[in-house]
């Protein structure tokens, strides 16, 4: 068997007295899309933060095994490091996007690396070199097709604070792509999103992971998006894992029921509500 | 003002009037200090002479005027301003900012040689245009990168002062020295940014604040090597091409079969300003289109949206910080060899302010704005002279005025940096 694109072993994250995420052992396959669910206050976010340099674990060993780039231990290494040379992309659960700034120059600032390294120290691009206007040309490009797949080529132009709700997810999740990420981490994309946007959603989610090959790791509260699209779920109850699996699985666990619907430990739940379950959960 | 379906609110005169009675009160508290007591020389030394008919003029117009204000604004209904619609970033804008640049561009490099500008002017041009510079180096720092730094003067000393001791002690000319200063004031930008650039906002600006100040102290203090409160003198003036603007063989006007004038000194001087202002500008344009550009105003919209694009936030801020402090030397080193004399009395906090409030009220980031407002800034306490005591007051009013009706300063529309194509704008889209 090969690599898994992210294997978490250990991982645990303290804030003084509180333990946030216990002792969490998960695997991401690449081309893969794992979902990560809890009820509030499970230790997702965190997760995440953890995994893109935001806080350095309190122990644990974070291996990102880019086919194209090789193996990075992320707990050792610094938030910009990680999205720039691991190639770990992410999103916010409240969007953060450079609202002043151009849908397009949103994307523009997402290639930031290669146009770097294509302006040499900024000289050969205050020259206008040819290199570098080809590389920016490029850019462009990747811009361009990335609007396009978003449905927001005609409003590239537009500040990107002035977008609908929906379209700035959209935004969030393209630029996120343009930096040509191995794992692409989305906190709660369909977060405010209407139901037609969250199917347009699971689409865009498919097509990025057959197109592009990327691995998404995903926190979600909506169970349309993670149970309709997700290969693999892993779910966190007070920071620890409480089940890992196959969406089906996941569904019919008694620990996950238990979890999401707090009841006592000795009761169990009647069939038919453990059925009916995962609809009630968003 | 277009009709409105609704009767007109009625003016309850009662509480007009004591609302206007309350800012002439206010107006009286202000005006009894400021406009009622005057000092005059007298036989027997100074005495205080009382002008209280002024000071009953200044009450009764504000009086009046908050009334006024009131039946104006009770007539109009609050809340019908037009909503601000979705246009496409700088559609509306750009060709006006285009055709008031080259307007602008023209006047500046004809001023010299119109008829009316004699000494004054042309000096008072030099001095608007060191603003003009500097508030678009500092523009770099706080319009693009949105770094907070008040202390951006001490760049200007430190390229002044370096420009000054390279010339005095070791005899070289003000374009060898030039790019010297620069380097200094860049290199100081990033051994102060390294530590403090982690700070945010309000941290920031007060450690650049202190920056400036404790520059200006050693520069008062370090005796034997800047002259402490005495300054440096005898800093040599720029040369053209090596030839001195100065009278007799061998001097500028001499060599060209021209009448000796000091005016040719100062018309070179204004140019050379003019050429570093531009170049600063040029630069700055450019610069705003590169990835680096981008990545200031990226960090100044969201600095940890920026890291998890794989932006190094630490030097993308320095790279900001050290091309500002670049500017500002240039500039420094270009007030010494204008000035010929420099002591830490030209650095103080003041001034500071003054470019920070050029970059500010000529809107954040805007090129034309800064312009704009150094020319406000820099001609309106001078054409105000004849208001003696007053031109302060009357310089801070403008100030207050600017800010409740542009809170986003004078020019605050953006361009964006990059177009899908660069053919003609696809149609105007509605929201």
């Amino acid at each position: 068997m090969t690599d898994p694109l992210l294997r978490v072993e250990h991982l645990t994250m303290r804030f003084g007295g509180l333990v946030a995420v216990d002792d969490l052992e998960f695997e991401a396959a690449p081309g893969e899309i794992t979902a990560i669910i809890g009820p509030n206050g499970a230790g997702k976010t965190t997760v995440f933060n953890c995994l893109t340099g935001f806080y350095p674990p309190t122990v644990g060993r974070l291996t990102l095994s880019n086919p194209r780039k090789g193996r990075f231990l992320l707990e050792q290494m610094d938030g910009d490091r990680i999205a720039r040379e691991a190639g770990v992309a992410r999103t916010f659960q409240n969007i953060r996007l450079f609202s002043r700034m151009s849908v397009l120059e949103n994307l523009m600032v997402a290639q930031h690396t290669e146009l770097m390294r294509a302006s040499v120290f900024s000289i050969a691009g205050l020259l206008g070199l040819p290199s570098f206007t080809r590389a920016e040309r490029q850019a462009i490009e990747l811009s361009r097709y990335w609007l396009h797949r978003m449905r927001l080529e005609d409003r590239a132009e537009w500040e990107a604070g002035n977008l609908p709700y929906g379209a700035q997810r959209r935004l969030e999740i393209a630029r996120a792509m343009c930096t040509k990420p191995a794992l692409l981490c989305l906190d709660e994309p369909a977060a405010g999103l209407n139901p037609r946007e969250s199917a347009e959603l699971n689409e865009i989610l498919l097509d990025i992971r057959r197109d592009h090959g990327v691995g998404i790791l995903l926190i979600e509260h909506d169970m349309s998006v993670v149970m309709g699209i997700s290969d693999h779920i892993v779910v966190l109850d007070y920071g620890r894992k409480i089940a890992d699996g196959a969406p089906e699985a996941i569904r019919n666990d008694p620990a996950v029921i238990r979890a999401y619907l707090g009841t006592d430990e000795e009761e169990e739940l009647p069939e038919e509500v453990a059925q009916d379950l995962p609809r009630g959960m968003q | 003002m277009a009709a409105h379906p609704e009767p007109a609110p009625r003016i309850d005169v009662v509480a007009a009037l004591k609302e206007a009675g309350l800012a002439a009160l206010v107006a009286l508290g202000l005006a009894i200090p400021l406009v009622g007591f005057q000092t005059v020389e007298r036989i027997d030394g100074l005495g205080i002479d009382t002008r209280f008919g002024w000071v009953a003029v200044a009450v009764a117009a504000v009086f009046a005027g908050r009334l006024l204000l009131i039946f104006v604004q009770g007539s109009r209904h609050w809340g019908s301003r037009p909503k601000r619609r979705f246009v496409r970033l700088g559609e509306n804008t750009k060709s006006h900012l285009r055709i008031v640049g080259m307007i602008g561009l023209a006047f500046g490099l004809a001023m010299p040689l119109l008829p009316f500008a004699d000494r004054y002017y042309v000096d008072l041009g030099t001095t608007v245009l060191i603003y003009v510079m500097l508030g678009w180096g500092l523009n770099i720092v706080v319009g693009l990168a949105g770094l907070l730094d008040l202390g951006y003067v001490a760049f200007y000393a430190i390229g002044a002062y370096s420009f000054a001791l390279f010339a005095i002690h070791f005899d070289v000319s003000f374009w060898a020295a030039l790019p010297v200063a620069g380097i200094l004031a860049a290199f100081l930008g990033v051994l102060l940014g390294f530590p403090v650039l982690r700070l945010r906002g309000d941290y920031l600006a007060i450690v650049t604040l202190g920056f400036g100040e404790i520059i200006r102290i050693i520069l008062l203090n370090w005796y034997d090597f800047t002259g402490g409160p005495n300054g440096l003198s005898g800093i040599p003036r720029p040369s053209f091409f090596g030839l001195e603007f100065s009278r007799g063989e061998g001097g500028f006007a001499a060599t060209f079969g021209l009448d000796y004038s000091p005016m040719h000194r100062l018309i070179f001087l204004y140019y050379v300003i003019l050429v570093l202002a531009l170049i600063t500008n040029l630069f700055t344009l450019r610069i705003r289109r590169l990835p680096v550009g981008r990545a200031w105003e990226a960090l100044r919209e969201d600095e940890i949206a920026c890291r998890a694009l794989g932006i190094n936030p630490t030097i993308t801020k320095l790279s900001a910080f050290a091309i500002g402090a670049m500017f500002g030397g240039f500039a420094g080193a270009f007030f010494a060899t204008r000035q010929g004399f420099i002591s830490p009395e030209s650095f103080t906090f003041l001034e500071s302010a003054l470019i920070l409030a050029v970059v500010v009220l000529g809107g954040m980031g805007s090129q034309t704005g800064v312009v704009i407002a150094a020319l406000f800034l820099v001609l309106l306490p001078e054409f105000a002279r004849e208001l003696a005591q007053f031109r302060m007051l009357l310089f801070g009013g403008a100030m207050v005025l600017i800010m409740i009706w542009r809170p986003r300063g004078l020019l605050a529309h953006r361009e964006p940096t990059v177009r899908l194509s660069d053919g003609p704008p696809a149609a105007e889209q509605s929201a």
